[in-house]
């Protein structure tokens, strides 16, 4: 068809060898990545696996040499099919980047032109690469739709990018990446920005072009499902370096290191569930409604509204947590902000221990502020920059008067960040001081320094390590047991909620399609989607 | 002697308090206090914050107003003191009657002679028509041919005089500042160069117009030093003005956002599409009729000015506000998005304690970098009006009032240039040090740049 389709390497050929690899901070000199060395084959997934800043988008970047200019790759060499990459000049770079060796990235709306259609963007670089012109060029541009799934190709073509899902950008960005053959595929966090069910089959197509096109694929990912599901040998990198190798099998069964124990251990166990809590009701949703209105024309009248939670009715009980899982866009966090009072409802009633609390005014619902409490998915903007970990923790305090006297106040906050075993001397420190993990343990001190009996919970691991999550899940756990507080715990990830939660519920489209205990749900669900969803938590 | 307070000279020092007390404050933030720390640590922000506080320093000395006693003509038989009607202030004082030494019309630079031919007496009594001799320059001189040699030992002698003031001013802050981290260095070269500067300029004017004299006959020189205060106080004073309103409207519209948010949008729209100078002018010619109709509310002929001065700040500073406000709402639209807000309002926390434990402390950054950005270009307003006719009084030196002269006087033939240059000259140092200055504020506090300085 064209000549940059050449005859594909037998399995296990040799495709990009790494060896000694090492990358500085040009201006300190402190190593980033030091002498890593590993060789990707055809038709094998190598996946390299570690937490962030770990070093593993640097050693795929290092490699392409697309580093940032404060990165100084300062040892090592990198070889595609004998050729030393550091030597070449930048212009045959260019040609190997590309054409040889292929990357894919966490983000694909942001990698995608906006303004050209999708069909457009990968035609430009089979421009660029061979001599495919009109009719030829869109053909081979459908076939490469064709391939790696994207439904109606011959029509998306003509799409622009805020068009399709976001799965299909990134299956558009695969068929980008493939578009020139190329023998090695670099994918970085190719899943993570998307939802599980998307994900699953996103990391199935990578598998599948992995054998039929031979392949070799460098997978980099933190989460250890994804490799489980996907790669053929994994690399564990920690502060920098290749601490572990291994087949996949031999990884999972007999991992070598402390580290990938515990990373193993961060992935789910399906078996033991939570009895159930006490039948008392604490807060009770029936039928709750949120709607946004969508407005059109010059004087902006309501024409229709977007139904973000269509009738959701709920019980949590004392010291319970119930966990909402769906997935983004389902309405899972605009039904806890509406508990919270922060989101009109179009109709329904929340109640909490038996008084309705649904359009109570901002004096009203004063004293309710004191039960419900809240934690955010994102640490690092859930807490003011300019404020002090103890003035944080103690403006709830304060402004629900809790009537403490200032010293009461701080010996408070010292005994609530010991809780949360922080030290009680990082009162005075700023929240930029802290690691995620540590800033959401702050965040849960701060809910808790008002004696809440419910805390809402909006995705508080997902923004995590996967190490650290099981920390903050497990200090969650533990104050339940102590204060008997309950949780409305909101995730996307089916596969934390086995350990932490006596009920869930699915969530989509705005209505809750299952609910019911968790062993219920997780052994033995009806709905269809629910199915889908717990298809894709990987299983150890 | 007797001290005149002008409502501006009240203002300036108001505002130069308030302002070193508001860094002050905002040193106990160590997030802050790095940042700046940050804009010190290059030599440029040092040369730049030096030039910016001589022009400061200027300022206020020229803003302490007095009216000297006059002495009583023998014939009048009383104990009652006069004043002069002229307001005389510090800063007159310290540049040694600079502006005092007026002649008849033009004179180029170090010039003996005037600019143009007047009818004279020749040394027998006839009438000729040549150019005549200086009342204020040169007098000292035997002969004409001297006058390089002179200005040249005056010169040396001045240096010399301000090289010991530079050691007198430098010596204790190099002893105070040895082991400070920041570059000291720089800021006490711009201190001795700009000292020295001074010394020579007040120790020559004495004998010469450096830069002439104008139409007027008034020296150039002495005009322009003049400027700097109407230039500093405007680009101050208007961008205070403009500020309270900016943000107290901007982080309303942003926060309450429904109606709050349609009004304050309504307004800046509107505002925004009236052309800016015809506003400004209206406005402007509206209180001047104000002025004309009440002679009995001002004393002096300065207050008259100085109040036409105070309305030109506040007509500036309440039709410029829009673009800031703009940026203001649309952070606070972000910020009120953001976790800690949320959760403020889940801890039933007031909206007045929201807006200014929350909200107002992370948009401050914004209004920082707009102060010194707009300072420089309310400087340059002033020069514009001054030109189209709506700017400051005639009787207040100003570098617009100058520019506006050198209209006709770039298109006569031989030119007059030093008007101009000397305006230009005085203009350009405080923009260009302003904008120099406010870039390194930008870089230091706007996040996106810090962000990118982390990720590099």
């Amino acid at each position: 068809m064209s000549e940059a389709q050449h005859s594909r390497p037998a399995p296990g050929t040799l495709c990009l060898q790494v060896r000694d690899l090492t990358v500085t901070l040009a201006d300190t000199g402190t190593a980033i990545v030091k002498g890593v060395s590993f060789e990707l084959q055809a038709g094998k997934v190598f996946a390299l696996v570690g937490e962030s800043g770990s070093g593993k988008s640097v050693t795929s970047l290092a490699a392409m040499r697309l580093l940032p200019d404060a990165l100084r790759i300062s040892g090592g060499s990198v070889e595609v099919a004998g050729q030393d990459l550091f030597g070449l000049s930048e212009a045959r770079m260019q040609e190997v980047r590309g054409r040889r060796v292929a990357m894919i990235f966490q983000n694909a709306m942001s990698a995608l032109n906006p303004v050209q259609t999708v069909g457009r963007q990968v035609a430009e670089t089979l421009l660029l690469h061979t001599r495919l012109r009109g009719a030829a060029l869109r053909d081979r541009v459908v076939t490469l739709f064709h391939e790696v799934g994207i439904p109606d190709p011959e029509q998306r073509f003509d799409f622009f990018p805020h068009q399709l899902s976001g799965g299909q950008q990134q299956r558009v960005m695969i068929a980008m990446a493939l578009a020139c053959e190329p023998d090695v595929l670099i994918a970085d966090e190719p899943t993570t920005a998307l939802d599980v069910t998307i994900q699953l089959q996103v990391l199935n197509l990578i598998r599948e072009l992995t054998r039929s096109r031979q392949l070799a694929v460098l997978l980099i990912t933190h989460d250890m499902g994804v490799v489980k599901n996907t790669a053929d040998e994994v690399a564990v990198m920690y502060r920098g370096e290749l601490i572990e190798r291994a087949s996949v099998d031999d990884f999972f069964q007999h991992p070598k290191q402390a580290y990938s124990q515990r990373l193993i251990d961060a992935l789910p166990d399906l078996t033991h569930f939570r009895e159930a809590a006490t039948e008392a009701p604490l807060l009770e949703l029936q039928e709750v409604k949120v709607h946004f209105p969508i407005r059109r024309g010059l004087l902006q009248r309501v024409v229709d509204y977007t139904r973000a939670v269509d009738g959701v009715s709920l019980t949590i009980g004392r010291g319970e947590t119930y966990a909402l899982v769906g997935e983004s866009g389902s309405g899972k966090s605009t039904l806890g902000r509406a508990v919270l009072n922060l989101e009109a409802i179009a109709g329904g009633q929340i109640r909490f221990r038996g008084d309705a609390i649904e359009g109570l005014g901002r004096n009203a619902m004063l004293p309710y502020r004191k039960q419900i409490q809240v934690i955010f998915q994102n640490p690092f903007s859930s807490m003011n920059p300019r404020m002090t970990v103890g003035d944080i923790i103690a403006e709830g305090m304060i402004s629900l008067g809790l009537g403490l006297s200032e010293e009461a106040r701080r010996a408070r906050i010292q005994a609530l960040l010991q809780r949360v075993q922080l030290g009680a001397e990082h009162a005075n420190r700023f929240p930029h001081e802290f690691s995620g993990g540590q800033l959401q343990r702050i965040a849960i001190a701060r809910a808790l320094a008002v004696d809440p009996e419910l805390i809402i919970c909006d995705e508080p691991t997902s923004a995590l390590d996967v190490s650290i999550r099981a920390e903050v899940l497990e200090l969650l756990a533990e104050l339940q047991r102590e204060f008997g507080v309950s949780y409305l715990f909101i995730t996307h990830d089916l596969s934390i909620v086995p350990g932490l939660a006596h009920k869930v519920g699915v969530m989509q489209r705005g209505k809750l399609v299952e609910q019911g205990t968790a062993e219920q749900i997780l052994t033995a669900p009806a709905h269809p989607y629910t199915q889908e969803l717990l298809a894709a938590v990987p299983r150890l | 002697m007797k001290p005149v307070l002008l409502w501006s000279d009240a203002l300036i020092f108001l505002l130069v308090i308030s302002l070193a007390l508001f860094f002050w404050r905002l040193r106990r933030d160590p997030q802050t206090r790095e940042r700046w720390a940050d804009v010190f640590s290059s030599r440029l922000g040092m040369v730049a914050f030096t030039v910016i506080a001589a022009y400061i320093l200027v300022a206020l000395l020229d803003s302490l107003h007095f009216r000297r006693a006059l002495e009583n003509p023998e014939s009048l038989a009383t104990q009652e003191v006069f004043y002069d009607n002229k307001v005389s202030s510090v800063f007159d004082v310290l540049t040694g009657g600079m502006g005092d030494r007026f002649e008849r019309t033009y004179s180029a630079p170090f010039a003996l002679l005037s600019f143009e031919k007047e009818n004279i007496k020749d040394a027998s009594g006839r009438d000729i028509r040549d150019f005549p001799p200086l009342r204020h320059a040169g007098q000292h001189l035997a002969h004409p041919d001297e006058r390089a040699a002179d200005i040249l030992a005056k010169s040396a002698k001045a240096l010399f005089w301000g090289l010991l003031l530079c050691a007198l001013v430098i010596a204790p802050q190099w002893l105070v500042l040895r082991g400070s981290p920041f570059p000291w260095a720089a800021s006490w070269i711009t201190q001795g160069v700009i000292l020295s500067a001074g010394v020579w300029m007040v120790g020559i004017s004495h004998h010469y117009h450096i830069l002439g004299t104008d139409q007027g006959g008034a020296d150039v020189l002495y005009q322009s030093l003049k400027g700097i205060r109407t230039g500093v106080l405007l680009g101050t004073l208007a961008t205070l003005v403009m500020l309270p309103i900016a943000v107290t409207l901007g982080v309303m519209a942003g926060y309450f956002k429904g109606w709050v948010d349609d009004v304050v949008q309504y307004l800046y729209t509107t505002l925004s599409s009236i052309p800016g100078i015809l506003l400004i002018a209206a406005s402007v010619l509206l209180f001047q009729v104000y002025i004309d109709l009440n002679p009995d509310f001002f004393a002096v002929g300065m207050e008259k000015a100085d109040a036409k001065f105070i309305a030109l700040c506040f007509i500036l500073g309440v039709t410029s506000w829009s673009t800031l406000c703009r940026l203001i709402r649309a952070e606070t639209l972000k910020i009120s998005q953001l976790g800690y807000v949320q959760a403020a309002h889940a801890f039933g926390v007031s909206h007045s304690r929201i807006l200014g434990r929350h909200v107002l402390p992370n948009v401050v950054h914004i209004i920082l970098i707009t102060f010194v950005l707009d300072f420089s270009a309310l400087v340059l307003a002033e020069a514009v009006l001054s030109y189209i006719g709506v700017g400051v009084d005639p009787s207040m030196g100003s570098w617009g009032n100058m520019i506006n002269g050198a209209r006709s006087e770039l298109s006569r033939e031989p030119t007059i240039w030093w008007t101009l240059t000397g305006a230009f000259f005085f203009m350009f140092i405080l923009v260009l040090a302003a904008n120099l200055f406010s870039d390194l504020v930008r870089d230091a506090f706007d996040p996106r740049t810090s962000l990118r300085r982390a990720d590099a």
